[in-house]
């Protein structure tokens, strides 16, 4: 299959008065067509950071420092905020974790929608455009959306304002919508039918999609490659089968056994011991070296760099092969 | 067992005031009343000691508006809620008597433990005031006191003389824990109490609330909306739907037979770590408002057995199997 995106020793830093955050540290990784892709990471681990990075929204004191991101080819740190512009919104979408960073509170969602279309198609219809509105928003689960269309967003719960940034981010079929904890803030049954959406919509259009989420669940039954994130790197990545049935980096191990449902009930869960480090004083070496069970001098000293498995395969620890015996 | 809590026949109302819109509205002769929000409404269980009872339901189902009641923090619109067989609920905010002994063995834990802890006031003094304050030790103990409870949960003696924005996530909500667990409570109530940690610490957390469970003999109850926490560590599970409850039965029974239509849909809902490509067949529609309930079984909107019986009568809520409640037509 095709890449869609592939991004190579991405480092995006904030030059901060606390102090320097290195929010995203030398990551790398690829999206095919169509493919779904979970980045799963803790709280602060850089996760919307890389989402942000690819979309070129990095504001001071923020920058890109090093690295490349390429989007069908095409080099995005170079070019220009024209042509930013122009991909973003129509091949290239962003859903926030809050629909409102979307959605402008004084506008009617179908005067939104139509100018999202018409910012990119300057010659369609109005009727033509507002067709493929109704039709979007159909495809999302908002039922009699002609009507609906016709309302603000506070008119709209939670839920179905996500969708409503859903169908915005489908409506031009772009190539790659990054989705960034589109379902944390809904309610398990709600989550059900937007992950569901989303994944048939997937499908149909041959959209790749990042899907960005703190829970590896979410994205255990509907992605087909997961990269985990500790403080800023990508420590393991694989194909999700791999990554949940075989993890490889203690940190990964950690998390799975930590789920309830792989304890047995009432017994006290695994846990992964201390805290989540700040990012501003992140250990030396390997910075999650001081929380793991499977430390060795060297990472206490030396960073880990990216060992590949194969293909697909990659993880950032100096002992892992132990961990496989 | 004895029961160490009965709720019984609750109800909590909330008033809207009417907004400036409809004051005007009101002028030309159209006329808006308030909006009462029923937030919970006729709801009774019993928790027997030492149990640990889940309470799940979507956003607004009125679940933390039933926890904080229980919790002696919210007067109750109707209903009685009793404590060892002692009575210690009140009405209106005016008549609100405190039964302050019962109070403190009543202890709440919130989602937030930040917002919940005063920055200005050291560890030491956060976790003494209540138990200095109703007279359970005192103020030349507090040393002694305070070393003991951050030893039960798993704090080191020098977070005493730190203040609250000098600790993770975690540990904070150890503290607020801690602070709960001053003025030796029987009962707990957890309201999202694990919500806002990091995954990696969330464990850490639920390992701590099983353990003091076990050491000090405590009943919770435990309100989440992580199911499969619910499902690891509740005894039995409340089902809440618009603030009633639908069904209840122990956790066992509610996870293998679920009876309700909502229940079934909340638990198929719930994504696994599973690998196999899930279709997910979600409930349709969106919750329906407290201040305008559908008629008849509130669920009838979205659930896909509906028929007209549902639509028109309130189902009532029946023992389907021994100790296992539901409220759904489909029943009879
Ligand atoms: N504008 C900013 N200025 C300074 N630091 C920032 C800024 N934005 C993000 N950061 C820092 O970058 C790091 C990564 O942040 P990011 O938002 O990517 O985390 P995340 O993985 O998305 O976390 P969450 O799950 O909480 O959304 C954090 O330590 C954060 O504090
Ligand atoms: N102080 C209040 N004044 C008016 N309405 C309120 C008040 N507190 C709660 N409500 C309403 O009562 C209903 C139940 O709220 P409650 O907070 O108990 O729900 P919940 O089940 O805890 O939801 P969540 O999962 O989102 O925390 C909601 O419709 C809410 O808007
Ligand atoms: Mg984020
Ligand atoms: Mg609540």
């Amino acid at each position: 299959m095709e890449t869609i995106l592939e991004i190579k020793n991405l480092k995006t830093h904030f030059f901060t008065k606390a102090g320097l955050i290195k929010a995203v540290d030398d990551i790398s990784f690829k999206i095919k067509k169509g493919e779904i892709v979970g980045l799963v990471g803790e709280s602060g681990s850089g996760k919307s950071i890389t989402g942000f990075s690819i979309i070129g929204l990095i504001d001071a004191p923020g920058r890109i420092v090093s690295g490349s991101i390429n989007f069908k080819n095409e080099p995005l740190l170079n070019a220009s905020s024209n042509r930013m512009q122009s991909l973003r919104g129509n091949r290239l979408a962003m859903i926030f974790q809050d629909p409102m960073m979307t959605l402008n509170p004084v506008l009617r969602i179908d005067t939104q929608m139509i100018e999202t279309i018409k910012a990119h198609d300057k010659n369609i219809s109005n009727q033509e455009a507002f067709r493929r509105c109704r039709d979007t928003l159909g495809l999302v689960g908002i039922s009699s959306p002609e009507e609906r269309m016709k309302a603000y967003p506070h008119q709209f719960s939670g839920g179905m304002r996500q969708r409503v940034c859903i169908a915005i981010a489908m409506l031009n079929k772009p190539d790659l919508i990054i989705a960034d904890e589109p379902t944390t803030a809904l309610d398990v049954t709600i989550q059900g039918q937007v992950i569901y959406e989303m994944q048939e919509l997937c499908k149909k259009t041959g959209t790749a999609l990042l899907w960005i989420t703190h829970d590896l669940a979410v994205v255990a039954g509907i992605a087909s490659k997961i990269c985990v994130m500790y403080a800023g790197r990508i420590v393991e990545q694989g194909s999700v089968d791999d990554i949940i049935n075989k993890p490889m980096h203690p940190y990964t191990i950690g998390l799975i056994k930590s789920v309830p449902s792989q304890n047995k009930k009432g017994e006290p869960l695994h846990q992964i011991e201390g805290m989540v480090p700040s990012m501003l004083e992140l250990p030396i070496g390997c910075a999650f070296h001081d929380r793991c069970t499977k430390t060795i001098e060297k990472c206490k000293i030396e960073k880990p760099i990216e060992t590949n498995q194969s293909d697909s395969r990659v993880i950032r620890c100096f002992n892992f092969k132990d961990i496989r015996k | 067992m004895t029961d160490i809590l009965k709720v019984l026949q609750v109800s909590k109302n909330f008033v809207k005031p009417i907004d400036i819109a409809s004051k005007v509205v009101n002028m030309f002769g159209n006329f808006y009343n308030q909006e009462v929000v029923h937030a919970v409404d006729n709801v009774s269980f019993n928790v027997t000691s030492g149990e640990v009872v889940g309470v799940v339901g979507e956003s607004g189902c009125g679940k933390s508006t039933l926890g904080r009641m229980i919790a002696g923090i919210l007067p109750l619109t109707s209903g009685k809620l009793d404590f060892h067989d002692q009575h210690y609920s009140g009405f209106d905010e005016g008549n609100y008597k405190h039964n302050s002994h019962i109070d403190l063995k009543i202890q709440m834990i919130f989602q937030d433990p930040f917002s919940s802890l005063n920055p200005r006031q050291k560890i030491i003094d956060i976790i003494s005031e209540a138990p200095i304050h109703h007279k359970l030790i005192s103020k030349k103990d507090k040393k002694y006191f305070v070393k003991d409870i951050l030893n039960k949960v798993g704090l080191g003696t020098d977070a005493m003389d730190r203040f609250p924005h000098q600790f993770s996530g975690g540990q904070r909500q150890r503290i607020g824990i801690a602070r709960a667990l001053a003025v030796s409570p029987e009962f707990i109530v957890c309201d999202e109490s694990i919500a806002a940690l990091d995954v990696s610490i969330q464990a850490q957390v639920i390992n701590l609330f099983l353990k003091l469970r076990q050491d000090l003999n405590l009943t919770y109850l435990f309100i989440s909306h992580d199911i499969g926490v619910i499902q690891h560590i509740a005894d039995r599970v409340v089902v809440m739907y618009l603030g009633q409850i639908v069904e209840t039965a122990s956790s066992d029974e509610i996870f293998s037979h679920p009876n309700h239509p909502y229940t079934k849909a909340l638990l198929e809902g719930v994504p696994t770590l599973d690998t196999k490509k899930k279709i997910y067949t979600p409930i349709k529609g969106e919750i329906p408002s407290p201040i305008n309930p559908p008629s008849g079984c509130y669920f009838h909107p979205r659930c896909k057995f509906s028929t007209n019986k549902c639509i028109t009568d309130k189902p009532s809520y029946k023992e389907v199997s021994p100790n296992h409640f539901s409220a759904c037509h489909l029943n009879s």
